[in-house]
């Protein structure tokens, strides 16, 4: 019988290796699997290359992770925000590398990589300083530049309602990136807030089919990456 | 006499046809929502996967895993979806998303926009979608201030600042005027109250021709 469910999240990212690509679910604080995230921070693995939409907020979370000096890239489109301090710093300081990459362009070179489609060609960008060196080709009289895949070793996603066959449903805007994510990655983590039986998701209400889901840990209260910040907590 | 940002919003929203796509820029462009003109519907789009984006809850209502693309809480009308980000995406590259209002750092009297970066060697780059939404999204509108706060013309011959996208702007409105990028340049549509064509020039950092019976139109 397949049965994804683990105990607990340290166990779930205890095999993360020195110098793994981590996808991590959220966009701002909605979708952010900040359990895993402590997790990870608590495991300790070093030299990561993160891909995310941003670069955290506070120090929690992903930004607490930067600032544990666990991630060497992040690979993002939007990596300033309002409540973003730990990598603005750290990018200035030299000590964390950074591949800025449009939204959409980001969105689907993570969904090529787990739809097996190496590259694609995307107006995006085209006549801008993020087209240098890259491909350009032209498609029915209008020019496109070329993306590959974007691929990871891991990705922390958090979801709503799980089975154990890793069928995934999301909250509202929380869905984001992460449905993209699990399919991107060789192995996806997934803390959900509710672990249901099988055959209790309507399977025309599946967002993510199992078949891309590795490891389930229910997370039952998961905190909130704003509730956090709010209350000034800091984390490890 | 001129526009305040309320007015400058409330004038786009008259040139935004019912029934549209609509994706809101931060600023300006949020403020559209307001002045919908009556007997007209626009559904917004926000890009982290909501269509049938509402207005900001009260405190009680707010759900932490309801944001829009600035990271701010909203709600989610009758008749909403919410959606993957490549889904989302496929929605503004594919061409489905109608009207796209956006504020700017300068755009160009060929209709180039830089929004994204100053491009100052210790700014740290951010584009997010903009990118994207200039390239795939029907109509640009641009709002804006017509000048920087220190006087400096934002409608240019040649954006200074890197571009976000090349030759994708239709339309601007700002606090003097409305006005087309048309083949031969800027072209004023309409004039805010009580400002002159000849004002409108000397705080336009390029030729800019005077509304006519039959403006330009870009092809």
């Amino acid at each position: 019988m397949i049965n994804k469910e683990y105990t607990s999240v340290a166990e779930a990212v205890a095999d993360i290796p020195d110098g793994a690509t981590v996808m991590v679910g959220g966009f701002g604080a909605s979708g952010s699997p900040i359990e895993l995230l402590h997790a990870l921070i608590d495991h300790g693995a070093k030299d990561l290359t993160v891909i995310n939409n941003n670069t955290g907020n506070g120090e929690v979370g992903l930004a607490a992770l930067i600032g544990n000096g666990q991630v060497s890239k992040m690979i993002c489109s939007f990596p300033r925000s309002s409540q973003s301090k730990v990598f603005p710093k750290l990018y200035r300081e030299g000590k964390v590398a950074l591949d800025i990459v449009p939204q959409g362009t980001l969105a689907e070179r993570i969904r090529a990589a787990g739809a097996g489609v190496p590259a694609f060609y995307t107006p995006t960008t085209v006549n801008t300083i993020l087209a240098e060196g890259k491909e350009h080709r032209d498609f029915d009289g209008r020019t496109y530049v070329m993306e590959p895949w974007l691929k990871a070793d891991y990705a922390l996603i958090k979801c709503e309602i799980a089975d154990p066959l890793g069928n995934l449903i999301f909250n509202k805007t929380a869905r984001n990136f992460s449905p993209l994510m699990c399919m991107a990655a060789e192995t996806t983590i997934v803390q959900t807030k509710k672990l249901v039986d099988r055959g209790d998701i309507d399977p025309e209400h599946v967002v993510t089919p199992g078949i891309f889901v590795n490891r389930i840990i229910e997370v039952t209260d998961p905190v909130h990456e704003d509730v956090l910040i709010a209350e000034g907590r800091t984390y490890p | 006499m001129s526009w305040n940002r309320e007015e400058i919003a409330a004038r786009a929203a008259q040139d935004i046809p019912d029934g549209s796509y609509v994706n809101l820029g931060i600023g300006i462009p949020e403020l559209i929502t307001q002045f919908v003109p009556e007997g007209r519907e626009f559904i917004y789009h926000t890009e982290n996967g909501l269509l049938g984006m509402g207005p900001a809850p009260s405190d009680e209502d707010r759900d932490l895993d309801l944001m829009n693309a600035g990271k701010k809480y909203v709600t989610a009308l009758p008749g909403a979806a919410y959606f993957h980000h490549a889904d989302s995406f496929s929605m503004i590259r594919g061409g489905h998303i109608d009207v796209c209002v956006l504020g700017t750092m300068q755009v160009a009297a060929n209709g180039d926009i830089a929004n994204w970066s100053t491009g100052a060697p210790d700014a740290i780059p951010a584009v997010g979608g903009a990118m994207d939404l200039v390239q795939g999204v029907k109509n640009i509108f641009v709002v804006t201030q017509h000048t920087t706060k220190t006087g400096d013309p934002k409608l240019v011959e040649t954006c200074t600042y890197p571009l976000t996208g090349a030759g994708v702007v239709s339309r601007i409105f700002t606090d003097l005027a409305v006005v087309d990028v048309t083949d031969e340049g800027f072209q004023v549509v309409e004039l805010a109250p009580g400002v002159s064509f000849e004002e409108v020039q000397k705080k336009t950092g390029a030729p800019i021709l005077p509304a006519g019976p039959n403006n330009r139109k870009r092809t």
